[in-house]
């Protein structure tokens, strides 16, 4: 990776993004050569392809990136990643989008961050995820008019034995809340 | 050999049966597993999106605890998502310092701190293809799957991401699983789409995404002919058996295949009763493929659906949920 002359701010978009990468310096060579979306199981239904978004980034588009379901629809399989010829980090780059984008309500279709938030949510007051109350808060709070489209999911869960109708908590639940917590202190002065 | 064993959320419940046929074929394959004390949900892919501190540091309070439970040495996660999370955060803590410090500075919070590096991270069918071999299991095999046609499912996150030195599978044409199914004496059949992504958890969040994902694999799983898909994570397991009606009824198909884990064909190829192994608990029954092995299988009750239009029987009294 050539050092790459810059004038120095450390304020532009694409700067931005590398920084709160881990291995992010690649984005400065992308290609352009498509390698990525070609890969991406949910391309179509992407408003850019990762190509496309790199693109943006490149040329300052920060809202129009940060707003974009892209992000919030890589599923993190990682093709793009180990198929990109600059070894560019690029699920790791969705992660730091979205977390951007959380960062500032930049998003247009809450669907996917408030269902991470659900998730999460069950994990940090009970140290494990559940899968019943997951389902139910979530598509009652997000589509109560569709909820019936989770009927035959749900219901067959429960007859073949598979969904649990208690969450279970950990022992050390304080020891990990007191880590959480000093991890978000951490992130939030970054 | 001794393991620490990992197994995730979903082991508990949804994926019940893959934490069941793994722990009754261990004994006999010599692999003893220890699960690691009060271990907590590794955040799968949801954690990162919101706030990177706090993921890497849910994970490593695993790590940290395996790390200090009974010398072990190697951790096992059976889960693609555990596998992947605890294997990126175990590698990244080491290549990224300030990852390591930010990590480590928020377990000890929690008294806890993890050196990066300290335990070999191992998804569970690499123990079993690495460690025990083909010839150890060929040496067990009862039950052969003659017969058995089987479409041999990666899914993406165990193959995919190169962390750490090793790397224990091909991240674009896998064939462990496929030699491994050969040697319980099953046909595998070619499988382009075998390390396609099955959509994750898009099923939750946008589901036409996520079932024309699983279309293509139950279309190219039929195509070559497949008895059964094998699988080796519980979400690739819950999305093609779980949501294959749904996919069906989107699109006007008729997909009837069944979807096991990697650990229960091998318990089955080693003669252990098949209810032993969580055998039965599918939404798509697998009793008809385990007929061409000569298995007559009890089934859990299958969802409750429609009342059929010429169905006199009177309804239940209570609890009867109409489909
Ligand atoms: S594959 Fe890599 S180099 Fe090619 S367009 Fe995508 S990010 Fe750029
Ligand atoms: S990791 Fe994300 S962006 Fe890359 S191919 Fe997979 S879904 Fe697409
Ligand atoms: S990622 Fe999924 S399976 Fe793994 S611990 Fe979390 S909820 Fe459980
Ligand atoms: S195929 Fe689907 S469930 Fe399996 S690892 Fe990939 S995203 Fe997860």
């Amino acid at each position: 990776m050539p050092e790459v002359p810059t004038n120095g701010s450390s304020s532009d978009f694409r700067t931005e993004v590398i920084n709160a990468t881990p291995g992010g310096e690649n984005l400065r060579i992308c290609l352009q050569c498509g390698t990525c979306g070609g890969s991406c199981p949910s391309g179509p239904d992407m408003d850019y392809s990762p190509r496309q978004l790199f693109a943006m980034i490149d040329a300052g588009f920060r809202d129009d990136v940060l707003k974009s379901n892209t992000p919030w629809y890589c599923v993190s399989c990682y093709y793009c990643t180990v198929r990109c010829p600059k070894e560019i980090p690029i699920t790791d780059i969705m992660y730091t989008l979205k977390q951007m984008a959380v960062k500032e309500h930049l998003y247009d279709d809450s669907d996917a961050p408030e269902w991470s938030e659900s998730f999460i949510g069950f994990v940090e007051t009970y140290g494990r995820s559940f899968e019943l109350g997951l389902a139910t808060r979530y598509h009652l709070t997000h589509s109560p008019l569709s909820k019936f489209s989770l009927g035959p999911f749900a219901i067959g869960m429960v007859t073949k034995n598979r969904l649990a109708f208690l969450p279970e908590r950990i022992e050390g639940i304080n020891q990990l809340k007191a880590i959480l917590e000093r991890a978000k202190q951490l992130e939030a002065e970054q | 050999m001794k393991y620490g064993y990992y197994p995730g959320c979903s082991l508990g419940k949804s994926a019940k049966p893959y934490d069941d046929s793994t722990k009754a074929i261990a004994d006999q394959l010599g692999m003893s597993f220890e699960e690691i004390d009060d271990w907590n949900c590794c955040g799968a892919t949801e954690y990162f999106s919101l706030n990177k501190t706090a993921a890497y540091a849910l994970v490593a309070r695993n790590l940290a605890l395996a790390a200090k439970q009974d010398s072990l040495t190697d951790l096992v996660a059976p889960c693609s998502a555990c596998y992947l999370n605890l294997r990126k955060t175990d590698d990244y803590m080491g290549k990224y310092p300030k990852i390591g410090d930010l990590t480590n500075e928020s377990l000890a919070a929690g008294g806890l701190s993890y050196e990066p590096g300290s335990l070999r991270v191992r998804h569970l069918l690499d123990v079993v293809v690495e460690d025990i071999g083909f010839e150890s299991i060929s040496e067990k095999v009862t039950n052969p799957l003659t017969n058995l046609w089987v479409a041999p499912y990666y899914g993406c996150m165990v193959v995919r991401p190169e962390f750490g030195d090793t790397d224990p599978v091909d991240a674009e044409y896998p064939v462990t699983m496929d030699h491994l199914m050969e040697t319980l004496g099953a046909t595998v059949v070619d499988f382009p789409l075998k390390t396609h992504c099955c959509g994750g958890h898009m099923t939750q969040i946008s589901s036409d995404t996520a079932f024309e994902l699983i279309r293509q694999l139950l279309h190219n799983a039929d195509e070559s002919n497949a008895d059964v898909i094998v699988t080796i994570c519980p979400m690739c397991q819950l999305n093609l058996d779980a949501y294959q009606t749904q996919v069906n009824r989107h699109f006007g198909t008729n997909y009837k295949i069944p979807i096991l884990y990697f650990t229960q064909l091998i318990g089955l190829a080693m003669g252990i009763p098949a209810k032993k192994l969580g055998v039965g608990k599918e939404f798509v029954s697998a009793s008809a493929a385990l007929k061409k092995i000569g298995l007559e299988v009890e089934e859990e009750p299958a969802p409750a659906g429609k009342r059929k239009k010429d169905d006199k029987s009177l309804p239940m009294p209570s609890g009867r949920v109409e489909g």
